[in-house]
């Protein structure tokens, strides 16, 4: 009586949560799919038409789309690892004992905090070709001769980004690792003192394959947010090739040009791609706790 | 003997400079800011600036809560994250309660239909939602991000707050319902007020997250009326690139970020409590 009560209780308390999920999940999704086979404009000004696959097949041979990829890929696959190393380091330094862990943890929680809008800005005003604080570093030490266009080079500007990014997001990466790394009993450690292993073997041999679970979750985590970047980049430098994302020109085609259909089509492909990604690495997941059996 | 501790000692030296270098990495340009922002024009862009803020001014602040509609957008920010917030705690609890504690077969279909919402990115929704909304006439209005914010609070929010449900004493409940209690009596008098903790945490991860979010508040939003904090702060701007009243930008910027730094801080045990449940655990 009192269970059947219970599952009654349930299903009354989960079903606003299940009917706004079908609002603003499920009714948006389903628009894109359904415009992605559609010719249409935004401001449906014309009734949409059905084309079939004509947006996908033009999305094949788009040489705008493959560019954002491809600045999307280099992105992604740069800050991400980039981030876990870091991150790693950082993780492992809060995880030993000594005087001042307090103020660092507290330290690298300030770039999360950090609305990305905010912190684009900032590197914005410190990238400054003329008056940046890095550009006046960097000449006044001698280490650059002349001051640096970092954000108008192309060949510089996405790996400003990716630098900004790396600041950003690097302490949410070691946050993750740092709770993966307090999950490792300690006496594992002291075994290996015992056999004489040194800190070096005891990093790669222990630590490590221990904290894979942790680190593909973390990896995850942060490559479908990379693969989705939009605010630093748009906010840094606006619409340009030499940095136009995914997201980006996801945006452009549907805001700037109106393009519904086509921008649904880009939408899912963003999707489809994301979703090759979380397979990768739930395989990779996969064989990594097989192999520690 | 000697080799190993002097070894030991560059050790040691060699990690604390490590920790001085991860500490600068990571407040300086906030640091900066600051700095900038209270830093009088001209030394703003002398060839050799202070790395103190003199001279001193509050010029950049006041033209800042003068001059455009900050003001309005901060008020905008507020009830757009704060209402976010509360919608997102309320339905979190009710799903959570239910997913968590009470004996409910489709749990794990329920938990795994919210995960797949935050696998997919805010952009790939973005022109059904511009639909949506539309639709429902809230385009360029406060109920309209704050329906669409929903979006990414949500599955967090249900995420940590079942895991924190699941974490409580069984024999609480037991107690009451041997009192007499109704499963729904049993949520309110006894749960509610153990998952308090737990609220504060999804509480301030869900405010964060409407605080910060640009994509949408751009795209569904016309003008200063509905603007949230980072589209203007991202708006920011002179006539000329010349012009770019890199002051004000920093004073505001400063405005928006101290607020959440000083939050995250005083919270910062149960932050990492929260964003590593989600994850880890699950």
């Amino acid at each position: 009586m009192l269970t059947l009560r219970q599952t009654r209780l349930a299903w009354l308390l989960v079903l606003p949560t299940l009917l706004v999920v079908a609002f603003v999940a499920g009714f948006p999704l389903a628009q894109v799919f359904y415009y992605s086979f559609h010719q249409a404009d935004i401001a449906f000004v014309e009734p949409p038409e059905f084309v079939g696959f004509d947006n996908y097949i033009f999305l094949l041979q788009d040489p705008d789309f493959r560019g954002a990829l491809w600045n999307t890929l280099r992105f992604t696959v740069v800050s991400v690892f980039l981030e876990t190393v870091l991150g790693l380091i950082v993780a492992l330094v809060i995880h030993s004992n000594f005087k001042g862990r307090g103020i660092v943890r507290a330290a690298i929680l300030i770039p999360w905090a950090i609305p990305t809008v905010v912190s684009a800005r900032m590197w914005q005003w410190m990238l400054n070709d003329v008056f940046g604080i890095i550009n006046v570093i960097l000449v006044n030490t001698g280490l650059a001769a002349n001051k640096i266009a970092f954000l108008a080079n192309p060949n510089t500007v996405l790996w400003a980004m990716v630098a900004v990014d790396v600041w950003k997001t690097t302490p949410f990466m070691a946050l993750l690792l740092l709770a993966g790394l307090q999950l490792i009993p300690s006496d594992i450690y002291e075994a290996a003192d015992i056999d004489g292993a040194s800190k070096w073997q005891q990093f790669w041999t222990l630590t490590l394959p221990l904290l894979t679970p942790a680190l593909v979750v973390a990896l995850i985590f942060r490559t479908l947010d990379a693969l989705r970047v939009f605010d630093v980049i748009f906010v840094m430098v606006g619409v340009n090739t030499a940095t136009r994302s995914l997201a980006i020109y996801n945006r452009q085609t549907l805001i700037d040009f109106q393009d519904l259909g086509y921008g649904s089509a880009i939408s899912v492909a963003i999707l489809v791609i994301i979703f090759v990604f979380v397979l990768l690495y739930m395989r990779l997941a996969g064989r990594g706790v097989r192999g520690e059996d | 003997m000697r080799t190993r501790t002097f070894g030991r000692l560059v050790g040691r030296i060699l990690f604390y400079l490590l920790v001085g270098f991860i500490v600068i990495y990571s407040v300086f340009p906030f640091y900066w800011a600051v700095v900038s922002s209270f830093k009088e024009s001209d030394a703003l862009f002398s060839p050799r600036p202070s790395l103190l803020p003199v001279p001193f001014t509050l010029a950049h602040y006041e033209n800042v809560f003068t001059g455009a509609a900050f003001g309005r957008n901060l008020f905008n920010s507020l009830i757009v994250a704060g209402g976010v917030t509360l919608v997102s705690l309320v339905l979190g609890v009710m799903s959570a309660y239910a997913l968590g504690r009470l004996r409910f077969p489709p749990k794990n279909a329920v938990l795994y239909l919210v995960l797949a919402m935050t696998m997919f990115p805010q952009v790939s929704v973005l022109s059904g939602m511009f639909v949506l909304l539309r639709e429902l006439n809230l385009f360029n209005s406060h109920l309209g991000l704050i329906l669409s914010y929903l979006l990414f609070t949500l599955p967090f929010t249900i995420w940590v707050l079942t895991s924190y449900f699941r974490g409580l004493p069984r024999e609480l409940e037991e107690a009451a319902y041997v009192d007499g209690a109704t499963p729904v009596q049993t949520l309110i008098k006894v749960m509610l007020p153990l998952a308090g903790p737990g609220m504060v945490t999804t509480g301030l991860l869900a405010f964060i997250a409407a605080w910060n979010e640009y994509l949408f508040a751009l795209t569904f939003t016309i003008g200063n009326d509905v603007r949230t904090v980072p589209v203007a702060i991202a708006s920011f701007g002179g006539a000329t690139p010349f012009e770019v009243p890199w002051g004000s930008i920093m004073a505001a910027s400063v405005v928006v970020t101290v607020p959440l730094v000083i939050l995250v801080l005083i919270f910062q045990q149960r932050i990492m409590a929260g964003l590593t449940a989600g994850s880890v655990k699950g």
